[in-house]
């Protein structure tokens, strides 16, 4: 009987077939969809346990990035007497690290995907990405902490009468965009590394050093307009250039709005969020033989 | 015979040898520059076996090769082995923890994996935080946890510490939760891996209870355990895995035998004299042991109607001041005792030389199944000294020609009969009105 399979048996309609390697645009995902609730647990778990380990917790989401403001004002607008655009330098640090952050937190936490859950992902299967994208999603949370932080500090520099125009139609359309593209570019960016790092765990290191060094080829702590032009072409290239200059026109309307450095952020964003998933959906396959 | 839910073709898994990454590659790079230089490999494990007569054979291993098999709907079927078998690798292949190399496996209806309990359970989160959580990786959707949640509970036993952090739980609360979650999973087709190996006995039975159930409620079963009673017990059928390839596929208690007695050319006749090592202590050595039918034929398989006898043949190598006595083991499949026997009288056979001891054990006395003989011997002298003790050193299978025996002996009654013993005892039935 088992070496003859029945014509019945052979026409039956298996739910799930598991064979070797998939192709590569084999993605599976509407099991992402099935699974979309333990996104949501994800989220939820790493927003409880950053909430009950200490009582700081969310605390600290608020006061890093204003350390990390004061530290900036007081270095490279007190003594090497930067450029912030004609912004008072407090608004015009915390207006571009809000964005920073969230991409490179999303970067160096999706990087180790593989590696933080090899535990788990050894155990049981579900869609892997659905990790690296509970990550993104939960840091929304320090995200949100940080960025109501810089309203505060918005409408008090407002209530001062400073010279600040912020476009209000344009946050509200372009705020979710601009998020979008962040995390979907850190996101990517995590999950090529993270693939990446299965065999080479020491890679990390370099991760954390990199984005430390990326901010400071981002106009986060200068704007894009100082740069002399023979520069301005490579910082241009950096995708997120474009996005933290769109968030700091838009939130204090000083700053180079330009569609065209958008629209390559975009695209940018697109392809290496494309290629991440690919790359990671092929490696989630067997990474439990290498890691 | 129902459908097959699962079905598996060619199933192969090969694991690299050798020189797989160290992890870093700056241990990498350093091992590289050793060769370079002619040394040796700096992270090569100290006091390991460099066994050069295999190095040149090949720097792959097969953990799984061309496994086939059908489960079908329903059926609870066991999966045994010993360790390094590729029982492990075939249930990550089915939970797709991890690809195969080659060949697939076909399924049917929902598959959940309980390879290890309690996976991503958060030690801050409460416990119904965790049974949500824990559904959820298991592939369950929010509002099926909700609907299910008060018999997840009440069977867990857990209701009073449902909202207490799960890491205040102790290890057997945390398996009794996270088993729960999983018993109520609504997978037509359950996967477990030696889960039982934790919580008490109370808890234990009732997992058992609930895995019967599940086997019985049409679902299909697919267990991993070393606990062999417990795999007879739930499973009708087990595939035996020796050396990544599927050695036996059969009923429960014929794989089981095979499992025990792998490695060992007749189990049931043993010859111990030509051992490297001796069995000996105190002067005495066992020389061999075995299992015969009434009429001295060594044989592996006993009717349950008749008895058989258990020789045992040992030498005093001096004389001794008491002598020593012959004493048999006999445990069930399952590692449980069923009794231990020994002579009267022996007392007196203090001379030196070489001595046959035989048991005789009646029918009716062991039920049908696998059970192990251990041979020792004792003296008794200034306290109880072993001279030597094989355990399982012989293995018999009783069995119940039930088309035979169905009728006079089993009232009609063709099923499984439970107990490690099945005696015929007097009774006295009388009618009153």
């Amino acid at each position: 009987m088992r070496s003859n399979p029945t014509p019945s048996s052979s026409r039956q309609d298996w739910t799930l077939v598991i064979g070797p390697r998939s192709g590569w645009f084999e993605l599976h995902l509407a099991d992402l969809w099935r699974y979309r609730d333990l996104l949501w647990m994800f989220v939820r778990r790493d927003f409880v346990a950053v909430y009950k380990q200490t009582i700081l917790g969310p605390i600290w989401f608020f006061i890093q990035p204003l350390l990390t403001t004061l530290t900036f004002t007081i270095i490279f607008s007190g003594v090497a007497k930067m450029s912030t655009d004609g912004l008072p330098p407090m608004l015009f640090y915390l207006a571009g690290t809000t964005p920073w952050n969230y991409f490179a937190t999303c970067l160096t936490k999706t990087s180790t995907t593989f590696k933080d859950n090899a535990n788990l992902f050894g155990k049981v299967y579900f869609p892997r990405l659905i990790t690296p994208l509970s990550i993104v999603v939960s840091t929304l949370i320090q995200f949100a902490i940080q960025f109501f932080t810089l309203v505060i500090a918005l409408g008090w520099y407002l209530l001062q009468g400073a010279d600040i125009h912020p476009n209000l139609s344009g946050i509200l359309i372009g705020t979710p965009l601009l998020i979008l593209m962040l995390g979907g570019l850190g996101l990517g960016c995590g999950v090529i590394i993270s693939s990446l790092t299965t065999k080479y765990r020491d890679l990390a290191f370099l991760v954390t050093f990199g984005v430390q060094l990326a901010m400071y080829a981002t106009p986060v702590v200068y704007p894009l307009a100082v740069a002399p032009t023979e520069h301005r072409f490579w910082l241009e290239l950096n995708p997120i250039a474009g996005i933290i200059e769109a968030f700091r026109s838009l939130y204090l309307g000083a700053g180079t709005f330009s569609w065209g450095l958008l629209g390559y952020s975009a695209g940018f964003t697109t392809m290496t969020l494309l290629l991440g998933i690919l790359i990671f959906n092929r490696v989630e396959k067997t990474f439990m033989d290498t890691v | 015979m129902s459908q097959s839910v699962i079905q598996v073709d060619k199933l192969s898994k090969l694991y690299r040898l050798g020189e797989v990454s160290t992890g870093t590659i700056s241990h990498d790079l350093n091992r590289w520059w050793h060769r370079v230089r002619g040394r040796d490999d700096p992270y090569a494990m100290v006091g390991q076996v460099n066994d050069r007569s295999r190095k040149g054979e090949s720097d792959y291993a097969w953990a799984l090769q061309d496994i086939n098999f059908k489960v079908a709907q329903g059926e609870a079927l066991g999966i045994i082995g010993r360790n390094g078998a590729g029982k492990s690798t075939l249930l990550k292949i089915l939970s797709r923890v991890t690809a195969p190399t080659s060949g697939s496996i076909k399924v049917k209806g929902r598959i959940a994996s309980l390879l290890e309990v309690g996976t991503g359970f958060h030690p801050e989160l409460t416990g119904r935080e965790n049974i949500f959580l824990n559904g959820a990786i298991l592939g369950m959707r929010r509002h099926e946890i909700r609907q299910k949640l008060d018999e997840i509970v009440d069977f867990s036993g857990c209701a009073a510490y449902l909202d207490t952090p799960v890491k205040r739980y102790s290890s057997g609360m945390t398996v009794r939760l996270a088993f729960a979650v999983a018993a109520f999973l609504d997978a037509e087709i359950l996967v477990i891996d030696e889960v039982l190996a934790v919580g008490d006995g109370e808890f234990q039975k009732k997992c058992l209870g609930k895995m019967t159930d599940v086997a019985d409620s049409g679902r299909t079963l697919l267990f991993v355990s070393h606990n062999m009673g417990l795999i007879s017990s739930l499973c009708k059928r087990v595939i035996l895995l020796e050396e990544g390839r599927l050695s036996l596929d059969a009923p429960a208690s014929e794989g089981v035998m095979s499992y025990y007695t792998h490695g060992r050319s007749t189990p049931y006749k043993a010859d111990f004299s030509n051992r490297q090592r001796p069995l000996s202590g105190h002067g005495a050595t066992l020389l061999a042991g075995a299992v015969e039918d009434l009429s001295g034929v060594a044989v592996a398989e006993i009717d349950i109607r008749s008895g058989f006898q258990v020789r045992m043949r040992y030498r005093l190598e001096t004389d001794t001041r008491t002598g020593p006595f012959p004493n048999f083991h006999v445990t069930d499949s399952a590692g449980n005792y069923v009794f231990v026997t020994a002579p009267l009288n022996t007392r007196l056979l203090t001379g030196s030389g070489v001595y046959d001891a035989v048991c005789h054990i009646p029918g009716y006395l062991l039920n049908d199944g696998t059970y192990f003989i251990g041979l020792a011997l004792t003296f008794m002298e200034k306290g109880v000294k072993v001279a030597f003790f094989e355990k399982d050193a012989l293995c018999v299978n009783i069995i119940d020609p039930i088309h035979a025996t169905l009728d006079s002996d089993r009232n009609g009654y063709s099923g499984h009969v439970p107990g490690p013993i099945r005696p015929r005892l007097d009774w006295c039935v009388s009618q009153l009105s």
